[in-house]
């Protein structure tokens, strides 16, 4: 009893205190363990993508400190106090102004930093590649994601339903995501957990993501899309296996049908919060949407209508009949589907 | 745009609704109020501004002169000079446009206290201002004024074009001050990306305001571009060869050459989303077979390259700036030339790192980040060579000195974040974060911003006879490094930390202390603007006693400080002869500086046109016109400019000749000063003593 109260006001005391250790020392430290508040930052890394991200950030931004920053910053101070103008003891050389062995080491000092990073590139934009598959030994979990205007609709084709606000997934197993875009151009990101990828209308863009453990993440839009974007936050949640099971019957048994009056609904421009205000049976407690009876072709009908410039009627998962000029075999797809 | 639409519509879209109040008055919240009450003060200080200036010009009777002197010259150094006014006051309303954005987001968390969509027009004007009127116009400006004298011409290759760029720029210019008063700016950002910014999202005036606004500058640019190329390949003094040319001419050169090709990306862009949006074509909409993703590529095959338009230049004053006050040559001329032209090949190679986050595959993003690293080596290489100047020099630390050593500092933590974004698989973390912001700022402010300062004070005393207080500009030097460290370095830590750029608020009660610190930065920098002011006023007070008439107050290097302060119009009595890198070191050296030629000729110099104005006037109404939609204007607007063009085809006698007499009467002046005046040694260089004559030989030696 005693101890709880004391670990409590120590939480109390640490979650005061962090705001100033924000401004001391910056993101690396703060970053460590703040309970509750979701993570945002990738050097506080929930998955294994953010951690590499993380690594690859530190060993370049190391490689560089001591190989560029250093240098310059010890040289040019005792530079320009050696060759001041008051110094009338130091070499003056007013015409001096070429040395062969020094401008093979000015080249070659650059050219050798830009080969070792030039590897890390190499060797971590395919290792990080967002469309490359994680490696597990379970399915991935399957997610479609469409922007619209100033939420994220997530859509689980596999189990009917779809949410927004609240992106869930199981702990431990990779989620693979395809994206679009209903509407501007966006930018989905879950710091914590890896890389940004933009989801543009009548495209599909791909995205490959793991927690590693159970948490919550900062999920957002990076790409301004008007005035509500700095509204269109989302949390990530990454559960137990068995929690995730258990939530995704939830949604199933108290989320709203989604039908084509309620897609039209989440289309209009709005946030979160106005969506929840238009559409009170789907708010759940969490301050989300939750949806269910999503048919499996919704995302691809949302992607074609996008390219057409229709409407989507989810349902049947085609565009309706009065579709004006329509460009079929034009979906901007990359790699393979 | 049928024949009623004009009778019903004759101002097209304009309205009392378009004043900046008119929100305010009709639904008073505080919120509106709050926002109505800015953008009015905002429209305000630009009407009153231009009502002031007017004001001034006629209490002074200064119409003629500013026609007849300015306006309407041809004459590269006038024309440099205006250029670096629109630059100096379109700083002045982007800066306080950036200690407001400053503000919100130190009251950032859960809102803010500017709409959304304020603030967006904020970062919009900020960033288009920034780079399309600010830094471009600074740059051009020095180049013209500088250029043509360190390789001893006369003029530009096209004087008469150069005054119709500077008219088109300022047209640019006078649209977003426009924009300030009328309607709204655009909410879609410097680079305005589709679909955002097409008529469905976007149907307001703003972006048709930000479109011709860029089109009338890129156009200008384009021009310069071409003027600027032509005049350093054909223009030179006799014995000037390529590999003589000051570095600052060879940075010029590049950037001209930049222009001529990253320029046509961009005009075809707006022009494209202009179809899109007054017409219904379909380039960049999400539907019926356009491509938004088009835009992006076209932008930024523009964007990129501009980013060494802006930068290299500036670089080129630091060049000079370095040697200069280091009093000796520049260290590695060959490999800095080398270096120049390789970042300028290579700028259009890496466009695609602005998107690594667009999808490409892994092969696609390698090649461009390794391309965007390439970079790094001739930037390295130049950083070098500059520390190389500086030793075995005798390093003066006057106001340019400040700049170009806190720019290469600072340079160097925004060259190592930069090489952090073209690693793909971090700039998926960092990309779209102030970050990003951090970086870029990083980069433009130390790297162009202060060159231009720096190139400002360097050679405002070749155009004005005196020299600037260096109290005041050491000070203001000071306040803009540690202003731009304190407004910048925790938008890294924040954007690390997940924030998004031109979020106008923000959840996380974590971000605020290191947004107030930004902040603080911000009014650092505001001083360092104030200090600018300040310290221009001072000098021109005490102007009597730091005059420096015979026009070399720093033992300059090359032909522009061969000249009387300020240079006659047409800069040399005779086109002088170039043996060597440093012309002008070598000429004192050898004791040839100053001295009467064999004979005076008559000179043949362009003479006056209107056409820049005009055109500039013509140019500004056009577009006003296509932004409102007041199509009988629209068409009237393009008749004149093209009447205008046609009968300028006509125009004869565009020269006027100085005389052989003047000419000689003008330089035996310059000669007649030199004889009287003490040649001074760099130890009374801030001395009322110096007035540009500089003493040679060695150094004097204390022991």
């Amino acid at each position: 009893m005693k101890v709880s109260r004391i670990m409590a006001a120590w939480r109390h005391w640490v979650g005061k205190a962090s705001n100033a250790r924000y401004a001391l020392f910056g993101a690396a430290l703060l970053l460590s363990g703040c309970s509750g508040a979701p993570h945002f930052s990738f050097l506080d890394p929930q998955g294994p993508v953010a951690n590499a991200e993380r690594w690859h950030f530190y060993i370049v931004l190391g490689i560089m400190a001591v190989l560029v920053a250093a240098p310059i910053f010890l040289v040019m101070p005792f530079v320009l106090w050696r060759y001041r103008y008051g110094n009338k003891r130091a070499r003056y050389a007013p015409k001096w102004k070429f040395s062969r062995l020094i401008e093979i080491f000015t080249w070659a000092g650059p050219v050798i930093i830009v080969c070792i990073l030039g590897f890390f590139v190499w060797r971590d934009a395919h290792r990080l590649d967002p469309y490359k598959p994680l490696p597990s030994d379970q399915p991935a979990l399957q997610v479609q994601v469409i922007g619209y205007d100033w939420k994220w609709l997530f859509i689980y084709p596999k189990l009917g339903i779809a949410t927004i606000g609240t992106l869930g997934m199981p702990a431990g197993r990779p989620v693979s995501m395809h994206l679009t875009s209903a509407t501007v151009m966006q930018s989905f990101f879950i710091p914590s957990l890896g890389s940004q990828i933009y989801a543009m209308g009548g495209m599909v863009t791909q995205l490959n993501l793991e927690a590693s453990r159970p948490g919550t993440f900062l999920g957002e839009n990076t790409m301004y899309s008007g005035k509500g974007f700095h509204k269109q936050k989302f949390t990530a949640v990454a559960l137990a296996p068995d929690d995730f099971k258990a939530w995704v019957k939830k949604v199933r048994n108290t989320g709203m049908t989604l039908d084509g009056d309620v897609l039209k609904t989440i289309a209009e421009r709005g946030t979160l919060a106005q969506l929840i205000t238009d559409l009170p049976p789907a708010a759940s407690h969490d301050g989300s949407v939750y949806l269910t009876g999503v048919t499996p072709t919704l995302f691809r009908a949302v992607v074609k209508s996008t390219m057409r410039g229709t409407r989507v009627v989810p349902g049947n998962g085609s565009t309706p009949a009065h579709a004006t000029t329509t460009r079929p075999s034009l979906t901007k797809t990359r790699g393979k589907p | 745009m049928s024949a009623i639409d004009i009778i019903e519509h004759p101002l097209g879209r304009l309205s009392l609704e378009s004043l900046p109040f008119y929100k305010m008055s009709q639904d008073p919240t505080l919120q509106n109020l709050i926002n109505g009450s800015i953008a009015g003060t905002a429209a305000l200080i630009a009407v009153g501004g231009a009502v002031i200036v007017a004001g001034l010009i006629t209490y002074f009777h200064g119409w003629r002169t500013l026609w007849s002197d300015w306006l309407t010259s041809t004459d590269h150094k006038k024309i440099g000079i205006m250029y670096v006014v629109i630059a100096f006051v379109m700083m002045a309303r982007a800066l306080i446009e950036a200690m407001l954005m400053r503000a919100q987001q130190a009251w950032g968390l859960g809102g803010g206290f500017l709409s959304p969509d304020h603030f967006a027009e904020l970062f919009s004007t900020h960033g288009t201002i920034m780079i399309f009127f600010m830094a471009m116009p600074f740059l051009t400006g020095l180049i013209n004024y500088v250029m043509p004298m360190q390789i001893g011409a006369r003029d530009v290759s096209f004087p008469t074009l150069n005054s119709v760029s500077l008219g088109l720029t300022a047209a640019g210019a006078a649209l977003i001050m426009v924009s300030l008063v009328l309607g709204s700016f655009s909410t879609g950002g410097w680079f305005g990306y589709p679909p955002y910014t097409e008529m469905a999202y976007s149907p307001g005036v703003g972006v048709d305001y930000w479109i011709w606004a860029l089109s009338l500058s890129s156009l200008g640019s384009t021009f310069t571009g071409i003027n600027f190329a032509v005049t350093i390949y054909k223009e030179r003094a006799p014995g000037m060869k390529l590999m003589r040319m000051p570095l600052f001419t060879w940075t010029a050169l590049c950037a001209a050459i930049l222009m001529i090709f990253a320029m046509p990306p961009l005009t075809v862009a707006t022009a494209q989303l202009a179809l899109d949006r007054y017409l219904g074509f379909h380039y960049f909409t999400n539907a019926l077979g356009g491509d938004p993703m088009h835009f992006v590529n076209l932008f930024w095959m523009f964007g990129h390259p501009e980013v060494y338009i802006i930068i290299l230049p500036a670089w080129g004053v630091y060049s000079e700036v370095i040697s200069t006050y280091s009093g000796k040559a520049l260290f590695g001329y060959r490999s800095l030339v080398w270096a120049t032209m390789a970042i300028s090949v290579l700028s259009f190679t890496v466009w695609l790192h602005h998107f690594f986050t667009m999808g490409q595959n892994a092969n696609i993003n390698a090649v461009f980040g390794i391309a965007s690293m390439l970079i790094g080596i001739p930037t390295g290489v130049k950083i070098y060579d500059w520390i190389w100047t500086m030793v075995r020099g005798r390093v003066r630390m006057t106001t340019p000195m400040v700049y170009s050593i806190g720019f290469i500092l600072l340079f160097v933590l925004g060259g190592m974040t930069g090489i952090l974004l073209a690693n793909p698989s971090i700039d998926y973390q960092v990309h779209n974060t102030v970050f990003l912001v951090a970086h870029f700022h990083n980069v433009a402010v130390p790297g162009v911003l202060f060159g231009m300062l720096a190139g400002y004070h360097f050679w405002f005393p070749k155009a004005f006879g005196f020299r600037l207080n260096e109290r005041w500009g050491i000070f203001s030097a000071l306040c803009w490094i540690i202003g731009f460290m304190l407004a910048f370095f925790p938008l890294y830590v924040l954007g690390i930390m997940g924030l998004p750029r031109r979020s106008a608020g923000y959840q996380q009660a974590a971000y605020v202390p290191l947004e107030m610190v930004a902040f603080a930065g911000a009014l650092v920098i505001g001083v360092a603007l104030l200090a600018l002011v300040i310290q221009l006023l001072v000098s021109i007070r005490d102007r009597e006693q730091n005059r420096s008439p015979v026009g070399d107050p720093w033992d300059g290097r090359s032909l522009e400080w061969s000249t009387a302060s300020p240079p006659p119009e047409h800069n040399f009595p005779v086109i002088p002869e170039v043996t060597n890198l440093d012309a002008f070191t070598v000429a004192k050296e050898c004791g040839e500086a100053y001295q009467e030629p064999d004979e005076y000729v008559d000179i043949t110099m362009p003479r006056n046109s209107i056409l820049g104005p005009v055109l500039g006037i013509f140019g500004f109404v056009l577009a006003f016109a296509l932004v409102w939609r007041i199509w009988w204007l629209v068409i009237l607007a393009t008749l004149a400019t093209f009447v205008t063009i046609i009968v300028r085809g006509f125009a004869r006698d565009l020269t006027e000749t100085v005389s052989a007499d003047d000419a000689r009467r003008e330089h035996q002046r310059l000669l007649e000063r030199v004889r009287i005046s003490p040649a001074i040694s760099r130890d009374d260089e801030r001395a009322p003593v110096n007035v540009g004559l500089a003493k040679q030989g060695p150094a004097k030696v204390v022991s």
